[in-house]
This record gives structure tokens, sequence and C-alpha cells, in this order.
């Protein structure tokens, strides 16, 4: 019989549970943190950041306490410093090329850091950036995500009008819906969109929605340039039976349902999760099932841990907050009751000689009351394929060259929608800030 | 086990490390505290004639580096700020109370022959070890005649340590000011005076900081600072360079030598003993972590000098004095070449920057298959030994020596300065 019920833990639990993942650093403990950093001469960590920030210089200017200085060295190479410092799996990027970590296991926490910095000169109100002189350009940025946001805040600041179009309600992109509430609490993600935003030339309309309210082919008429940056819009199908039951749920719509919801209470949760994923996606939902009451959370996953795209540390963090994991385990049948999902049938997996996977014929079944399933989103290309002109696409996603542009005249692309993302916030960033230059060198041709 | 007592100007000690003169040794509740810790000796803060000294608020400054706190520390206090009388009835019952201690007091009484007589007779009457004249403190006193303004003129303290010879029997150590060009002057004025030992150093001149928004130095007295006595780890380095000029000064003659200056653990403790030190003088590493600081330095002290087979202070006291010497006495044929240990090596690229931005460019960088390397030009590697200094990681860069199959020759005999013997 299934369970599923509401407000499985009183208000206090529940804002325990959601509350800061890890505690902001104070200025003394940023300050010897800093001193940690050997300042480097071609500085690992550098290279293993997507958005290229001179790390060992903003850290050292928390150990001497130029803290503005610190965020501007991180904010110039990345706007959205705030929300990587708090979303980005350091622990594969910087903090894995830091030498510290070669040298005794302990990296240098860089994130920590840049959020010190990041969030003092937020806190601040200070705005440091503002639009350039006028060039009477206007470019289009479809989507209001990172990609985009940080496109606009580049292009502004060359002079350029530009107007975003987002299909939410509410800006921000996956900060705003797909990142696990404990990462960035306190309604953080709006607050760094109007810091974006607040370098002024950039107008969001939201509600938008590219093919449906707009159109690529009249933004290509009324604008000087186009810019997508729409992301991912649909999550992959199991290929089962009983994808549309009740008690099956696609990850990322829970976890928009999370971040937009009022009181968490007004949530249901299960008391017997199944998370079918190996990705940050899967972490993120299995985790928050466990912290809104979930008794027994299990994430599955068909391959080993060293496949699964979540770190070692967000694999730990799960286990720490008992979600359970098991591996080579793969989908076979969704066990329903009625309408209802009683379970799921898996199948343990195998490699052969060759390193394929393959099901090993054995089943078992794994009772849930709620199944959510996290195994990746699809970029949908209907509202630009139906445009007249369509756009090149490779494994379903925008081809760009080396200058973000797509195969049509004046339309570049950026983040999760481009063949060859990594799907992480920082990599769209750059997407963004690059792709805006690029633009910017267009506009001045054109 | 190592037997850490001493015998120092005849002042009996169970171990080297004493309290020097300083706050924490300013009252009978404190030096008790000290001995229940197990601090060998104390000198006592430095009594003056009554009416006692009167001190302002705000006194001590720090220099933090690192997060690290008080790496250098200052201070603008004065003398004892306490009747005569009543140090003198505390000394008393403390060294009643503890003698197998060692109780020496600080004494600062105007340059004439009298005052520092009539204070004498007191201090002996309280059965105290011996008696250390401040001729060091920088600061304030200084304004008033006493102090450092007496250490810096040799003939003073000369003239002084003379004076007190002939009124006491109590052993007479001359603590030296560090507030001058060449420390030597005044421990030759002081053995010349008679003095049984010299203890050094006092603090040094130092502003630790200015706040920069008050515009003024710290510590701060109503938005004025004045300059103020220096000491703490970040002295030691001067502090062992002015015991080794004496130490090795044929003219000093073997003086006994209190060693002050930085001492924090029983390393820095074994450094100064090993320049000639009988015991050595602790005050800014107790102000920072408390008196129980002194179980590491017995404890460690003892347990180094059994690992070295040192059964007494005295096996290993001034055993590297011969080897300070002048620099043209150094082997100008010696010569070491940095080797970096690549399987050590996490690729921070200091050696390389520091060498190539500041020294010999004898360190290159390159990327072998992406990967970072950093290696060693032995043709241009003086053997400065930078890159092993900045290296963060323990035994990753070493200095080796070449054989270059050349014998001993200083700067005196070496062809290449033009007024050597060889040269003639």
């Amino acid at each position: 019989m299934s369970d599923i019920a509401f407000g499985r833990l009183s208000e206090d639990e529940l804002e325990e549970n959601f509350a800061d993942m890890y505690p902001p650093l104070d200025a003394k403990t940023a300050g010897i943190e800093a001193s940690r950093c050997y300042f480097c001469y071609d500085a690992p960590c550098i290279e293993a950041c997507p958005t290229g920030i001179n790390i060992p210089n903003f850290i050292r200017k928390i150990a001497t306490a130029n803290y503005r200085g610190s965020a501007i060295d991180i904010l110039d190479e990345n706007v959205m410093g705030g929300a990587c410092a708090r979303v980005c799996p350091t622990e594969v990027l910087c903090e894995e090329a830091c030498v510290r970590t070669a040298q005794e296991g302990k990296p240098v926490t860089i994130g920590k850091l840049q959020r010190f910095a990041t969030d003092w000169l937020m806190e601040t109100g200070e705005q440091p950036y503002s639009q350039g002189a006028p060039t009477g350009k206007k470019v289009a940025i479809v989507g209001a995500g990172p990609a985009g946001l940080a496109a606009a805040h580049r292009l502004s600041q060359q002079g350029h009008d530009c107007e975003v179009f987002e299909a939410m309600p509410k800006s921000g992109g996956l900060n705003e819906y797909g990142i696990a509430a404990y990462k960035v609490p306190d309604n953080f993600a709006q607050k760094e969109v109007d810091f974006i935003l607040g370098v002024g030339g950039i107008t969001v309309h939201n509600g938008k929605k590219l093919g449906t309210d707009v159109h690529l082919a009249d933004l290509r008429k009324d604008f000087d340039a186009v810019f997508i940056g729409s992301g991912l819009g649909s999550v992959q199908a199991l290929g089962l039976d009983g994808e549309h039951l009740d008690g099956l749920h696609n990850a990322v719509d829970f976890i928009s349902d999370v971040r937009q919801t009022g009181n968490m209470a007004e949530l249901p949760v299960g008391r017997r999760v199944v998370v079918i994923g190996g990705g940050s996606t899967a972490i993120d939902i299995a985790v928050k099932k466990k912290k809104l009451g979930a008794e027994d959370v299990t994430l599955v996953y068909r391959r080993g841990p060293s496949d699964m795209s979540a770190t070692s540390v967000e694999q730990k963090f799960a286990q720490n907050n008992n979600v359970r994991i098991k591996h080579w385990m793969q989908p076979k049948a969704i066990k329903t009751e009625g309408d209802r999902v009683t379970g799921v049938e898996f199948e343990y997996t195998r490699l052969d000689e060759n390193g394929r996977l393959f099901g090993t014929g054995e089943t078992v079944i794994v009772e849930a009351d709620m199944v959510f399933k996290a195994i990746g989103q699809v970029f949908i290309p209907d509202p630009v394929r139906h445009e007249a002109s369509a756009l090149e696409l490779n494994n379903a996603k925008i081809v760009v060259d080396e200058n973000y542009a797509t195969s049509l005249d004046g339309v570049f692309a950026g983040g999760d929608c481009i063949d060859g993302n990594i799907g992480l916030t920082v990599a769209a960033v750059q997407d963004g800030k690059l792709a805006a230059a690029a633009i910017g060198s267009y506009l001045a041709d054109k | 086990m190592a037997d850490l007592s001493y015998s120092f100007a005849g002042i009996k000690t169970p171990n080297p490390f004493w309290l020097a003169s300083a706050p924490p040794t300013d009252k009978e509740y404190n030096v008790v505290r000290a001995f229940e810790a197990g601090w060998g000796g104390v000198v006592w803060k430095t009594l003056g004639e009554d009416p006692p000294v009167v001190n302002v608020s705000s006194r001590y400054g720090a220099v933090n580096y690192n997060g690290q706190r008080m790496m250098g520390f200052n201070n603008i206090e004065l003398i004892t700020d306490r009747p005569l009388q009543i140090n003198l009835d505390e000394i008393t019952r403390v060294k009643k109370d503890w003698p197998d201690r060692a109780v020496i007091v600080s004494l600062m009484v105007p340059c004439e022959e009298e005052p520092w007589r009539d204070i004498l007779k007191k201090v002996e009457d309280t059965g105290a070890d011996g008696v250390e004249l401040n001729f060091g403190c920088p600061h304030g006193m200084s304004e008033r005649g006493m102090g450092s303004a007496v250490g810096q003129v040799p003939d003073y303290v000369q003239m002084v340590t003379e004076w007190c010879k002939k009124h006491t029997e109590m052993p007479v150590i001359v603590k030296l000011t560090p507030n001058i060009t060449d420390v030597r002057q005044s421990a030759r004025a002081a053995v010349r005076g008679g003095a049984d030992a010299v203890s050094l150093i006092n603090t040094i001149n130092s502003i630790v900081n200015i706040d920069l928004d008050v515009m003024a130095p710290t510590p701060t007295v109503d938005g004025k600072g004045a300059h103020g006595g220096y000491c703490g780890p970040a002295v030691k380095p001067i502090a062992l360079n002015m015991v080794a000029e004496i130490a090795r000064d044929p003219e000093c003659k073997d003086i006994l030598i209190s060693g002050i200056g930085g001492i924090s653990d029983w390393r820095d403790a074994a450094e100064f003993i090993s320049l000639g030190c009988g015991t050595v003088q602790v005050c800014t590493a107790a102000m920072h972590y408390g008196f129980k600081i002194v179980d590491d330095m017995n404890t460690g002290l003892s347990n180094w000098m059994d690992s070295k087979g040192y059964n007494v202070i005295d096996d290993f006291r001034g055993l590297a004095t011969p080897n300070v010497t002048d620099w043209n006495q150094l082997n100008m044929n010696y010569d070491i070449k940095a080797r970096i240990n690549q399987d050590l090596c996490i690729k921070c690229g200091l050696c390389h920057i520091s060498c190539e931005d500041t020294s010999h460019q004898a360190i290159t960088a390159s990327r072998i298959n992406g990967e970072r390397r950093y290696e060693v030009v032995d043709k241009e590697c003086v053997g400065c030994n930078l890159c092993m200094l900045a290296c963060p990681v323990d035994n990753c860069i070493t200095m080796e020596q070449m054989d270059n199959g050349k014998p001993y020759m200083n700067w005196n005999e070496d062809p290449r300065n033009p007024f050597s013997t060889a040269a003639e």
C-alpha cells in the first residue's frame, strides 16, 4: 500500500534541514584559510576553473583584507561567482587541482573563499558595473539562466541594449529552479539576478517562451544579434511502461517545486523513495527527500561509483544524509497497484569483457511509494526547428563554432543547449561571457 | 635522562628556563603560579625608587602574521608600578617558599651611586639570588635618564656595574640594550665593570603598527602612540646574532650570558645555549599562552639532549659559537646546487618564479605532455637556497654539494679579491 504524506517533519526540523549546507566563513577563518594558499606560479587551479578566475590573486586579496579587490577579480571573470561558489563541484575542478591536494589531500577551500569575497561585495550593496557608452545596437537573449545573464552582463558593458526572453516567471534558470535548496538558501539566486541586472541596459521579459511567445525569425529581424541560452527543456524517458503513473516523477520538476514552495510541509513525501540516476540531480533529489522526512531513500545507478557523474564528495554527502546508494542495477519495470507506483523492478548489471554493460537477468524489486527519474535532461529543439531557417543540431543540441556562432548568421548560442557543454553553471557562464565577446566583434563588423 | 640544572654565576636553577623581568614577574601571585608550573627561575620585574611609576592604559601592541597572533609584540609599560616595600616583602616570601628556584631582582634607579647602594642593600635582605641591572628599557624610563639611556653609553654601563659590584656580594647580571650599533661595546663595558654575566637582548625600539583609521601608532593612548619595546618570535634572529657577537668576542672573556629574545620553545632555547648561554629568559610566549608552556620546554630540551647524548647543559653549551665567523673566513670554493625531487614536487612553481623574477633564472618551467615540470639549470644555479626556502614541501628541494676537488680558500686568499694575500 502506498504511503505518501505531507508534513512528515515539523517546521523546525524542516528549517534546520534546509539551512545553508555549509555555513559561510567569517573574516577571521577566511583570512586563515586564505593564508594556506601558496600563491602558485602557473597555478593549476586557474586552469581547472572553466571561467579562468585568477584564484591565487583573489585569495591573496582576502588574506590582506582587500575584499573588494578580491570580489572584483572573481566577478570580472564570472559574474555568477556567488552561485558558482555554492554549486560548483569544486572537488573535481579548482580544489582537485590545488597543489595542496597533491601535497596533503586538503585543498585550500577555494569555493568557500570565493563565496566569502562575493558575499562581502554583494552585502555592501555596491554595483561595480555599469553599461558602456551606447552603441545603439540591440541584442536578443533567449533564456535568463547563467548563460543568458552572463552574456547580457557583458554585452551591456559593451554598450549594447539587451532584451532577455525567459519562459519561466522568475529569472535565474537552473540556479532558481534546478539547484538543491540547501545549496542556495535565502533567495540567493534572485539576489544574484538583481545584482547582474544592476549593470543596466538589460530588460527581462518573463513568461516569454521561444517558439510560443517569441519566434527566432522575429528576433533575428528585430535585433542586431541573438543569443540562445535556453538550456535543456525535457527529461529523458526511462523507456519503460507506466511512465505516466502517479508516484513516478521527474526529479527536476520536484526540485523546482521545493525551490518555489513557500511551505515545505505542503510537499508530498513518500515513506519509501527510489531515485534512478547517477548525477548531481539524483543526489539532490535523494537528499531532499531525506531532509523532507522520507524513511528510506534508495538511489539506484546502473554502473559503479566511479561512473557516476556525481562526484565522490556528492556521493558521500548523500550517504551521510542516510541515502542508500545501490550500484550495478538498471530499471526493468515499474511495479504498480492500480494507478499507483508500488516499486521498481531492477535487473542486476555487469560489464562484459569489452566493457559493455549488460543485464544479468537476475532481478530484484525495490518497494517505493515515490519514484524519481534523474537520468538527464534533453534539449527540445522544436522551438528552433519550427523556424523557417533551421539551426544545425548535433547530438540533439545546437552546433556552434569556436565563436559560439550557430549555423544562422547573427545567432549565437551557449550553455546547456549547445553541443559539447558539460552541464555546469560555471561552464554556462563562461559560454555566455565568451559568446558576448564574439557578439561584440560581430556587431562591430556589422 | 638529561640533567637540566645549571649554576649560573653561582645562582642555582633546576632548569635553564627563567621568566624575564616583565609583567609575568611583577607580583608574588604570578611568580608562584610560574614556579608551580615548573619555571626554573624568575627575574623580578624591575624595581625602582618610590614613589612608583604610573603606567598608561593601552600598553601592548602586536604584529600578527598569516593569522598567527603575536609574531612580534611590543609594550610601552614602565618598571613596576607598585611600592618598593611591597615588592621586597613578596620577594622575601617567594624566595623563602621556593628555595630551589632562582629569584633574580631587576633594578633601575637614577645614575648615581647612592640610590644603587641603597636599593642593593634592600634586595640583599630579601634573600634574592642576584640582581639584573636594567640598562635596556627603551621607552619612558630612558626619557628620565635611566634604562637604555644608560645602556647606550658604555662608560655609564661600566660605572654602574662597578658601583653594584662594590656594594653587594650578590651576582650582578647586566641586561643589555639592542638599541645600539655594536652590542660588544656595552658588553665589554660590563665585563670591565666586573659583571658576573650579561643578559640580552632587551626590547627593540619599535612601532608595531599604524592604525590607519586613527592615523596613530598602536598601542594607541587617546589618539597618540609612543615607540615601545619590541619582542616576541620576530626578534629572535636579532638576539641570536647579538649573543653570538658577545660569545665570540675575545674582550668579553667568555662572560656568562642569559639569552633573551623571542624564545618560545625548547628548540629556541637550545639554539641560544649552543651560542654560549647558560640560561634563557622568556616573556612573550608566556604572555601569549600562559606559564604551562614550560612543560614542553623542559621535556623537549631533555628529550633532545638525550637523543644527542648530552647529559648536562654544559655538554652542548657554546658548541655553535666557533662556527659563527666573519664572512671573509667562509670557503669560497664551497659549491652547492639545488636539486628538485620530482616525486615530491606538487607543481606550485614557487621555485621557478622566485628564481626567475628575483634571482638567477636557474629554474625552468615547462610542460611535458601537459604536466608542469620545474628543473634546475646547474650552469645558472649559484646555490643561494632561495628555491629551497620558498618550496612549501619539506625536503623536496635540497642543496647538493658539488665535488669540485678544490681546497678551502677564503676571501682573503681568493685571487679574485684585489686585496687578497694570493693576489700579492
